[in-house]
């Protein structure tokens, strides 16, 4: 972990390419299976997010089925284009959760808490939602704009701050901590993290656009240790940015590429998976993932962008309930993999 | 075939043709009429529902007939070898919202290629989801108008409006990349980027398009694209070097090369234009039956909204050289067309 004391963060600066150290990166050998089993007349799309609950039954959130601007009598509404599915352990598809609700459109994560609850981050309707573990829906973060505007014009310039509420802009992530306390990654026009309590009341939110410590550029994912740090993927800045619960900046953690989506192990020692997911638009770079220690340091990598097993296409989101055993959701692959380390 | 070893004619050829025009009169002269019947409601839909713009068919080793078509949503059904409905693949599939092609590769891969969500898509024989190529715009970035204007350079891993897909014996695979870029790319069989002919801008030159609509590729490797616009069909070798091309038989909407047999034929469509212009019935609507190195061997069909005729044919399967099946356009229907048959129920 890099700190802020000024000689090291000089040094962080002056080696800041994060391709340099990875030479010497040890490789993590891995299988890699696809077992999720979809009923006949289901297809994954995008998959944006993927998680297990406690029980090993896991969820998928993917951008699929008919996505639909209808005109009004003078604006367009937007609804439909993302589903949640269920497995069970063994990867036999259970049912759906959540088919038809009102903050669906451009499915982004689902994350399980403590409780077995199922959270879900919409990018486009702007909302985070709570469903308990059966999937009936319990609260919202957010709302989802009345009407969309054709053509969209180009999001007006500001600061990333956002408004001081829970009005999001292209949320990207959702974490607790120790005491329920929820924080959100806000986002991908916005460039903040928003803490609310745990029955949703805003407490505050922090982060600008820009490259300093404390700013972001692209906030993708976000985790919580035991100790209630908060680690926060800022993709466009090449970096985890640590924070206490209050927003106070603690660390920066380099070497791993463009963080886009990241897991924090639970257990007795816990690892940071971090991916270094590639653009949609090239699968000739980037894509492998990074274990690190909650310090920063490196302890290995596996996978690298592409179409085969055990390679990526975008990795959205990692599940790394079971430390050695993970799922990965790909936006570019239409699949889940579930990786098995060695 | 124009080699490019006289490249002086082709550039002849090339400046006699004049601006592009989907409704230009094919230049071959003196073609054998080839006898054919069409095999009434070949195939069955479900009880109830209806055939789409019929813009993909394809059959694979069993005889199965594939039909990708724009309706409600795009669909794509499997019919057995009798025409019974088999089942729908793809159902609400995020790889589908505009329909162009659809085709089986020599494994029963089933491949389609989607021109509004650009994406490229395999699916396995039994209907699941293998490999995808290219990238659907997030639905994030909101509702855009129809792009105008130049169009705009895409990179290796994603397509503006593709149009076609084949493969090599080896598993390459070639996607005609299409309406709003004129390139074709090549890809190995596990979808890495190897190399591409033309680029977004559109142009009459050699190794140039202007909408490359529909692609093939011969048991030698050599890739064969319908270049709409340009009225031609031309050639490249497996590293997609210019070869030559075929300027006599319309207008190069669409083309299919048989598997069957030892000897490989090439079929050309002049497909009517839609709109129905006073006179363009008369000048196009055949389809050309070709040696691989351009000889014309016959030519068969007309423009019709009746049974037999055509009415704007956007893809042909030719597995068997001997029945060939046609998606059509306009009409919502796909035929099953029996060439040279002895007693034709309805010849043309």
């Amino acid at each position: 972990m890099k700190r802020f004391l000024p000689l090291l963060f000089a040094a962080t600066v002056l080696t800041g390419a994060p391709v340099l150290a990875q030479d010497s990166v040890p490789a993590i050998a891995l299988t890699a299976t696809t077992p999720l089993q979809l009923p006949a007349d289901i297809y994954l799309g995008e998959v944006a997010g993927v998680a297990t609950n406690s029980k090993g039954e896991v969820f998928v959130h993917t951008r699929t089925g008919t996505a639909t601007a209808d005109m009004g009598g003078a604006r367009a509404f937007a609804h439909g284009g993302t589903r949640l599915f269920k497995f069970n352990a063994a990867g036999k598809y259970v049912g759906e959760i959540g088919k038809g609700v009102y903050g669906f459109l451009v499915g982004q994560q689902v994350r399980i808490d403590p409780q077995d609850n199922i959270w879900v981050v919409d990018q486009y309707s702007n909302m985070i939602m709570k469903f308990d573990p059966q999937g009936q829906f319990l609260m919202q973060l957010g709302r989802k704009p009345e009407s969309i505007n054709v053509p969209e014009p180009a999001p007006a310039a500001n600061n990333g701050a956002g408004q001081q509420t829970d009005l999001f802009q292209r949320p990207a992530d959702v974490a607790w901590d120790s005491a329920g306390n929820i924080y959100v990654a806000d986002g991908l026009i916005n460039a903040r993290v928003v803490k609310f309590d745990k029955n949703g009341v805003f407490i505050r939110s922090w982060g600008t656009r820009g490259t300093e410590p404390g700013q972001f550029a692209e906030v993708h994912s976000i985790q919580v240790d035991a100790n209630r740090n908060v680690y926060v993927a800022d993709r466009g800045n090449n970096r985890i940015q640590v924070f206490d619960s209050d927003g106070n900046v603690k660390a920066q953690l380099t070497g791993v590429g463009n963080p886009m989506a990241i897991c924090i192990t639970s257990g007795p020692h816990p690892y940071i998976y971090s991916s270094n997911s590639n653009r949609v638009n090239d699968i000739d770079n980037a894509g492998e993932i990074y274990k690190l220690e909650l310090d920063g340091k490196v302890i290995g990598k596996f996978g690298r962008a592409g179409k085969l097993a055990g390679e990526f296409g975008t990795v959205n989101e990692i599940d790394c309930r079971n430390p050695s055993q993970l799922f990965v959701a790909e936006i570019g692959n239409f699949r889940v993999q579930k990786l098995t380390l060695r | 075939m124009k080699r490019y070893l006289t490249s002086a004619l082709v550039v002849a050829v090339l400046a006699a043709a004049g601006p592009a025009s989907t409704q230009t009169k094919a230049t071959a002269q003196g073609v054998p009429e080839i006898v054919y019947t069409s095999t009434p409601s070949f195939l069955k839909a479900p009880p109830g529902e209806n055939f789409g713009e019929a813009v993909g068919v394809a059959t694979n080793s069993k005889g199965h007939v594939f039909v990708f078509m724009r309706r409600d949503r795009n669909r794509l059904w499997e019919f057995d070898a009798t025409g019974k409905f088999v089942r729908e693949i793809g159902k609400d599939y995020y790889g589908f919202l505009f329909a162009h092609s659809v085709r089986v590769d020599p494994q029963d891969n089933i491949w389609t290629v989607d021109e509004g969500t650009n994406l490229v898509s395999k699916f396995s024989p039994e209907g699941k989801l293998l490999m995808v190529l290219g990238h659907r715009p997030s639905a994030a970035a909101g509702l855009a108008a129809t792009r105008t204007g130049a169009n705009l350079p895409d990179g290796k891993y994603t397509f503006c409006r593709p149009t076609d897909v084949g493969w090599d014996l080896q598993g390459n695979i070639f996607v005609s990349d299409g309406y709003c870029n004129n390139r074709v790319v090549k890809y190995d069989k596990n979808g890495r980027y190897v190399t591409q002919v033309g680029s977004e801008k559109p142009g009459s030159g050699v190794g140039e398009f202007n909408l490359p609509h529909g692609l093939q590729v011969d048991r030698q490797g050599n890739v064969y694209v319908a270049d709409r616009s340009n009225g031609r069909y031309d050639i490249f070798d497996n590293n997609l070097k210019p070869k030559g091309m075929f300027t006599n038989v319309g207008v190069g909407w669409t083309a299919c090369i048989s598997t069957q047999g030892d000897h490989q034929y090439f079929f050309a469509s002049n497909s009517n234009p839609n709109g129905n212009q006073p006179g363009t019935w008369a000048i196009t609507g055949e389809i050309y039956k070709m040696e691989l190195d351009g000889r014309i061997i016959g030519k068969f069909g007309h423009p019709s909204k009746e049974h037999g005729g055509f009415q704007v044919v956007h893809m042909m399967d030719c597995r068997d050289p001997n029945k060939i099946v046609v998606g059509e356009i306009e009409s919502w229907r796909v035929q099953q067309l029996n060439l040279g048959a002895q007693q034709p129920a309805r010849a043309y």
